[in-house]
C-alpha cells in the first residue's frame, strides 16, 4: 500500500495493471470490465488524496488513528477459550483436533 | 538447488573473503496470555485448545493489547540500549494457513524499540536496528512425505501459538563469521532471559534466528547481495548454515555467476540451504496501519520504571566479575562464571575480604572445576567456597590440594578446613618447607651451581624435586621464593 500510495501521488491515476495486481495479491478474481470499472474508481479516490495532498500539512503531525485516544491496553489474564468442538466443527476438514488444510506450496514468506 | 564440495575451505577463514551477517531473532514473551486476547500463552497443550474468536480470525473479534507484553517489550529494547518510542500497528498481509486473520498483526514504519546495540563478552559491540512486537502464527504439520513440506499429501494446522506475543531483534549487518553469530545468539539470550522476557529456550521454539547472509572480497564497503536463511534450530545448525550459505555464494561469484536475492531453508540433515520457492515473486505485504489498534504512548514514568527495574544485565556482571578478580572482561574465565550465574560465589570471595588474589584464584576454580559440575556448583555453600579460595590464596593449601578439597566439597559437602586436615593437606611450616629445600640442594651441588650462575629453567628441576619429596603438599610458589632468595 504505502509503495502503491507513493506511485499514486506522483502519476495520479491507476492503470488496469495495478488493479489485477492487487487484486491478486488479494485472491480476487476480476474480469477485464472489472478492472477497468475499478481502475476509474479508484481513480477517483486517489484524485481526491491528491487535493488533500495540496494543503499545507508543515507543522501538522501525521494522524495515526482517527481515534483520540492511545493505550488501550488489558491486563494479562487469561480468559476461557473456546471449546474446540466447537471450533473444529467450523472446519471444512479436521484430523488428529487440528484444522486439516490442503498440500501447502510453499514455506511461509 | 546448486550443489557445493563439502571439503571447500572454511570461509570463515578463508582471508579473501568477508562474510557478512545480520541476524533477525524471534523471541516469544513469557506472559500468561497472548498479545491480543485473554488465550493462555503456553508450550504444549493440546492442539486447538488455547484459541478464541479474536486468535482465529473471526469476523467481528477486536484485539486488545497486553499491557504485560508491552513491558516485556520495553525491558527487552532498554536492555539492548535501544530508544524506546511512540509506535503503532500494522497490518502485514499475506495468505498462509497458518494465520487464519489472512494478516499479521506487526509494527512496521515506527516500532517500539529503536537503533541499540549489544556487547559481546570479547568487547565487540552489534548494532540493533530495532525490536518490535508482533504475533506468532499457527504451528503446521505436514501429513505424508516424511514430513517435508513440498512432499506432503496435506498438512494440519493448531492455533494455540497463533496470537503469541513475539518480539523481533533485527541486528546491523555488524556479524563477520559464524562464530560470532553464535556469540551474539548466545549474549541475547542470556540478556532476554535476564529482562525475564523470554525463557529462552531455542529447541521449543521460544527463540527463532534468520540469518541474512553475503559475502564480499575482503577490503571492500559495499554489500553483496544477501540471502536470508530460515529454519535454524539451534546454536550449532545456525553456525553450519551461516558457513555453507557463505561457502555456496563464495563459489558461485568465483564462478562468475551472481547471487539472487531470495529466501533460503536450511536442511539440517542434508546439512546444506535450498531455495524455498520455485517462482521468485517479491512479496508485497501491503502493510496498512491496524485500524482496530490505537497508538502506543508510553509515558515517561513507564519507561523510567522499566529501566530501574532491570536487574543487572550480563555485559555489567562480567565488568564487575573482571573488576574485582582483575582479570580482562573479555576472558574465557569471567564470561564463563557470568554464564553460568557464578557470580554470587566471586562476590562471596570480596566480602570475606581475603588475600588480595583470593577474588583471581576464585574465578580460576569456578571456571574450571566449578563449571564442570553445574549440578553440584548450584548448591555450593558461597561461606565453605570463600574458606577455601582464601586458603589456596593464603598458602595454606597448593593449588592441587585446593582442587581435591573443592571437589570432595561439592561432591558430598563439608567445611574446607575438616576436609583438608582429613585428607592430609596440613599446611607444610614455611622452616620445614625450607630444610626440604636446603636438602635438595646439598644432593644435587652441580644443578644448584647452574642455578646460581642463572640458569632460570633449572627452577623447574628443582620444584619438581620438591613436589616429589614433599608428596605434594609443598605450596610450591613458596618453594620457588624460597629458591630464588637462597641463590
Amino acid at each position: 500500500m504505502t509503495a502503491m500510495s507513493r506511485r499514486i501521488t506522483t502519476e495520479g491515476r491507476i492503470s488496469a495493471k495495478e488493479v489485477a495486481h492487487v487484486a491478486r495479491l488479494a485472491r480476487l478474481r476480476l474480469t477485464d470490465e472489472e478492472l477497468e470499472r475499478f481502475a476509474e474508481q479508484l481513480g477517483a479516490v486517489l484524485e481526491h488524496a491528491r487535493d488533500v495532498e495540496q494543503l499545507d500539512t508543515a507543522g501538522v503531525p501525521p494522524t495515526a488513528h482517527p481515534l483520540p485516544l492511545v493505550n488501550v491496553l488489558r491486563d494479562d489474564a487469561v480468559v476461557p477459550c473456546l471449546d474446540r468442538d466447537e471450533v473444529l466443527a467450523q472446519a471444512p476438514e479436521v484430523e488428529d483436533d487440528r484444522f486439516r488444510v490442503p498440500r501447502i506450496l510453499g514455506e511461509a514468506p | 538447488m546448486s550443489t557445493v564440495d563439502r571439503d571447500r575451505p572454511n570461509p570463515s577463514t578463508d582471508p579473501a573473503w568477508e562474510i557478512v551477517i545480520g541476524l533477525e531473532v524471534h523471541c516469544e514473551l513469557r506472559t500468561a496470555t497472548k498479545l491480543f486476547c485473554g488465550c493462555r500463552n503456553s508450550f504444549g497443550e493440546e492442539p486447538n485448545t488455547s484459541v478464541c474468536p479474536v486468535c482465529l480470525g473471526l469476523p467481528g473479534s477486536l484485539p486488545v493489547l497486553n499491557r504485560t507484553a508491552v513491558d516485556y517489550a520495553m525491558r527487552i529494547g532498554t536492555a539492548l540500549h535501544c530508544r524506546v518510542q511512540p509506535s503503532q500497528f500494522h497490518r502485514k498481509n499475506y495468505f498462509y494457513p497458518d494465520m487464519p486473520k489472512d494478516y499479521q498483526i506487526s509494527q512496521y514504519d515506527v516500532p517500539i524499540n529503536a537503533d541499540g546495540w549489544l556487547d559481546l563478552p570479547d568487547g565487540g559491540r552489534i548494532g540493533i536496528i530495532r525490536a518490535h512486537l508482533e504475533e506468532d502464527t499457527g504451528k503446521t504439520t505436514h501429513v505424508g512425505g516424511g514430513g517435508r513440506i513440498h512432499d506432503a499429501a496435506h498438512s494440519l494446522v493448531d492455533y494455540n501459538r497463533a496470537g503469541v506475543p513475539l518480539v523481533e531483534i533485527v541486528s546491523a549487518p555488524d556479524i563477520r563469521s559464524a562464530e560470532e553469530a553464535r556469540a551474539y545468539v548466545d549474549e541475547l539470550r542470556a540478556i532476554l532471559v535476564a529482562t525475564g522476557a523470554s525463557d529462552g529456550k531455542m529447541e521449543e521454539g521460544s527463540l527463532r534466528v534468520d540469518a541474512n547472509v553475503s559475502v564480499r572480497p575482503a577490503g571492500s564497503t559495499d554489500f553483496g547481495t544477501r540471502c536470508e536463511i530460515k529454519n535454524m534450530n539451534s546454536l550449532r545448525s545456525l553456525g553450519r548454515a551461516i558457513e555453507y550459505e557463505a561457502a555456496r555464494q563464495m563459489a558461485l561469484i568465483s564462478e562468475g555467476g551472481t547471487v539472487a536475492q531470495e529466501t533460503r531453508h536450511w536442511d539440517e540433515g542434508g546439512g546444506r540451504t535450498g531455495s524455498m520457492r520455485s517462482k521468485e515473486e517479491a512479496y508485497d505485504y501491503r502493510y496498512f496501519p491496524e485500524p482496530d489498534l490505537v497508538p502506543l504512548e508510553p509515558s515517561e514514568d513507564w519507561v523510567a520504571a522499566v529501566a530501574t527495574s532491570l536487574p543487572r544485565l550480563p555485559a555489567d556482571r562480567r565488568a564487575a566479575v573482571a573488576e574485582a578478580s582483575g582479570l580482562p572482561a573479555g576472558s574465557d574465565a569471567v564470561a564463563t562464571v557470568v554464564r553460568l550465574g557464578l557470580d554470587h560465589l566471586v562476590d562471596a570471595v570480596v566480602s570475606a575480604a581475603g588475600p588480595p588474589d583470593a577474588p583471581s584464584v576464585a574465578v580460576r576454580r569456578l571456571a574450571n572445576e566449578v563449571a564442570a559440575d553445574p549440578e553440584a556448583a548450584a548448591s555450593l555453600d558461597p561461606a565453605s567456597f570463600a574458606r577455601l579460595v582464601g586458603m589456596e590464596a593464603g598458602g595454606a593449601l597448593t593449588a592441587a590440594q585446593a582442587r581435591t578439597v573443592l571437589k570432595a566439597i561439592m561432591d558430598r559437602g563439608g567445611e574446607p578446613e575438616a576436609i583438608a586436615s582429613e585428607l592430609g593437606f596440613e599446611a607444610m611450616d614455611v622452616s620445614d618447607l625450607e630444610a626440604v629445600v636446603e636438602e635438595i640442594i646439598s644432593a644435587h651441588p652441580d644443578e644448584w651451581s647452574r642455578f646460581e650462575a642463572g640458569e632460570d629453567k633449572l627452577t623447574g628441576f628443582f620444584i619438581g624435586k620438591v613436589k616429589a619429596a614433599t608428596d605434594g603438599k609443598a605450596d610450591l610458589k613458596a618453594a620457588s621464593s624460597i629458591l630464588r632468595n637462597r641463590r
